[in-house]
């Protein structure tokens, strides 16, 4: 046990990362036909949902850990901090671990309902996807971040074309597409942020951004726009966020709930990089995104739940809804305060597992109901309006912030954050008008699901029911109700997570150990040799 | 008219022709443009190490030595490129198998003959 104890953060990448292999070695069934009963099919059920259940405990097991306090550095291959590759382990990392495996489990099991048959590798490219997601919450280096972004994307679009079809090879054109222009913007941005700091380790960054002043400082800035593009284009911040709701609508049921988190990793990077990094102790380059953070993000709110009233299809308007409750988030880590922090951690794990659980339930709905499938418009009575109903409601009470669900809570704690602050009024108005609105929005969605029935037509078949999409299904909904019961410990883990987070010296101790602060050697990296005594010095130290 | 100057103003033609590219409607002058603005980056890259001549990445091989870090990290982003690029090839093909068009948004043919006037 003391060696898996060592090797703890690194085991969230490792897991998924052998066990996609080990699926791509075992080979899969060969096709569509008469894939549901196929042996090797099934060993790939039983490996991959094994792997995600022990993905959990050691989750869990990083969560306990990192509410004990300290930052945990993991250096691979002992390479000395900001040369080598660490991971890091911080509570808000760790958080976004677990809500990873908690959205990752369900979704899983629903996919083994059928959706994995339906085309080839499934399980192998879920992993990938899982190792993407891991390893970006748990690096602690600006590179790999951009590495596990492209390791996530690459999974996630074949996971956006998997099922086919026409619709869905089109619009994941356009996604990978955006995507690839968005990487190279990221790539431009790191590498901008590299010649003015010399470093691209998160905790140096964090030290050395700070120093830079005048032209370097405006570079540096110009950096942190152009990686602000790249993150509010993976989180869909507002004028970037038109792609998401064709895409998520267009891809299958589990993998759009798995897309969910995905968003939050564009959100985690602005937290870490803009709120952190270019945060409060940035020194010239503090809040460098600030002004324009916070009226994009509330308008994200205000056109995604726009969007999730004009939706005419069930999964777009919980596509919407993804966007909103992005926005909610981002105007939370705008706000750059502690308790905003907390109340957007919050929320945002929230609103997580109630978009993911609100995915798999459009298609549950939509199974039943004939013809019309996911089209808002009257149809055959469901098979199960009761239970279905019942879930609709507790995801919709969640995802508007009813009491006593979570959103409710978070949103309160976000509104309570936000007293005091210049915006407080934009805030108060836009984040209550939109929880109103969303509400309107689902009632409207509901009524017509489940109540504008038409008795002509016969009632729904039981077809894509079955006790373990249901039970897939409510045990999502139920984490989000057991966010409830549970707010009080999770509200103080989130909160000691955001004050960690603003501590920017205690993270570089833990990350670069001994040395903190100025390492002896030079970067950037000049390498003028014939110059004043200064520069001389700065030339023998880049020699090292 | 320095080397810096030079550098710049080529990886600013590209950048323009890239994206110039990515803006039309095909999928296949598309996923040209993508791997333009990829061959600027690349290069962008490779420069915010500083540009340097004669001087290897090498420790102890000559007093003055290049940043051999935005040389790594180029290789990576290079890596990387050419497999999406690979990806969005096959992907395009396959949409315009199946879809009957290359055209982006899946218009058909006939309706694109000729790049629109707008």
């Amino acid at each position: 046990m003391n060696w898996i104890d060592t090797h703890l953060p690194i085991l969230p990448v490792l897991l998924p990362s052998v066990t996609a292999i080990a699926l791509l070695l075992l080979g899969d069934h060969g096709g569509e036909d008469a894939a549901h009963g196929h042996r090797k099919l099934l060993w790939a059920r039983r490996l991959a949902l094994a792997s995600v259940f022990l993905g959990l405990l050691v989750a869990a097991r990083l969560v306990a850990e990192a509410a004990d306090g300290g930052v945990r550095a993991y250096l691979v291959g002992e390479w000395p901090a900001p040369f080598g590759i660490a991971l890091v382990v911080d509570r808000l990392g760790a958080l976004m671990l677990l809500l990873t495996s908690l959205v990752a489990l369900p979704v899983l099991w629903y996919a083994t309902g059928g959706w994995d048959a339906h085309g080839r590798y499934f399980h192998a490219i879920f992993q990938f996807q899982l190792m993407g997601l891991n390893g970006a919450f748990v690096t602690g280096d600006l590179f790999n971040l951009f590495v596990f972004f492209e390791v996530l994307l690459i999974a996630s679009y074949v996971l956006m074309a998997h099922g086919q079809g026409v619709v869905r090879l089109r619009v994941g054109l356009h996604y990978v597409v955006l995507n690839l222009a968005a990487s190279a913007l990221f790539l431009v941005g790191v590498s901008l942020l590299y010649a003015k700091a010399g470093t691209l380790n998160l905790a140096d960054l964090a030290l050395r951004v700070p120093e830079l002043a005048g032209a370097d400082a405006t570079l540096a800035q110009s950096a942190a726009w152009l990686l602000l593009v790249v993150f509010g284009f993976k989180a869909a911040l507002l004028p970037l966020s038109l792609w998401l709701p064709a895409t998520y609508a267009a891809a299958c049921a589990p993998v759009a709930a798995l897309f969910a988190i995905m968003t939050k990793v564009g959100v985690y990077s602005i937290w870490r990089v803009h709120g952190v990094v270019f945060g409060a102790d940035a020194g010239a380059s503090a809040y460098a995104v600030e002004a324009v953070l916070l009226p994009m993000a509330l308008g994200t709110c205000v056109v995604g739940v726009l969007g999730a009233l004009a939706a005419h299809t069930m999964e777009r308007l919980v596509a919407w809804l993804t966007v909103a409750s992005v926005g909610t988030v981002l105007v939370a880590v705008s706000l750059f305060n502690t308790s905003a922090w907390s109340a957007g951690m919050y929320y945002m794990a929230n609103s997580t597992l109630v978009i993911a659980g609100l995915f798999l339930l459009a298609e549950l709905v939509a199974a039943q109901r004939g013809d019309a499938a996911d089209r808002l418009e009257p149809a055959a009575p469901l098979a199960q309006p009761a239970l279905l109903g019942v879930l609709m409601l507790l995801a919709a009470a969640s995802a508007a912030g009813l009491p006593p669900l979570p959103g409710f809570i978070g949103k309160l704690m976000l509104l309570e954050a936000s007293t005091a602050h210049t915006w407080q009024v934009a805030v108060w108005t836009t984040v209550l008008a939109v929880g109103f609105l969303t509400l309107v929005g689902l009632a409207r969605a509901g009524s017509i699901l489940f109540w504008h029935v038409r008795d002509d037509l016969p009632a729904g078949s039981y077809s894509g029911s079955s006790p373990k999409l249901v039970g897939a299904t409510l045990l999502l909904l139920a984490t989000t109700v057991a966010m409830s019961i549970f707010a009080a410990p999770i509200q103080r883990y989130t909160s000691a997570a955001a004050q960690q987070l603003e501590d920017r010296d205690a993270y570089a101790r833990a990350v670069l150990g001994a040395q903190t602060g100025r390492s002896e050697t030079t970067r950037p990296y000049t390498g003028k040799v014939a110059a004043p005594p200064a520069a001389a010095a700065s030339a023998a130290g880049g020699q090292r | 008219m320095s080397m810096e100057f030079l550098f710049a103003t080529g990886i600013g033609w590209i950048v323009a022709i890239g994206v110039y590219l990515m803006l039309r409607g095909r999928s296949f002058s598309v996923v040209l443009g993508l791997s333009l603005l990829g061959y600027a980056v690349n290069v962008f890259i490779f420069g915010m190490g500083r540009l340097w001549s004669a001087a290897p990445p090498i420790l102890g091989a000559k007093e003055l030595l290049a940043d051999p870090l935005p040389q790594a990290l180029v290789l990576t982003a290079i890596v990387i490129g050419f497999a999406t690029t690979g990806f969005v090839i096959e992907l395009a093909l396959r949409s315009h198998h199946d879809g009957g068009s290359d055209h982006v948004d899946g218009r058909p043919d006939a309706d694109v003959h000729d790049e629109p006037k707008r």
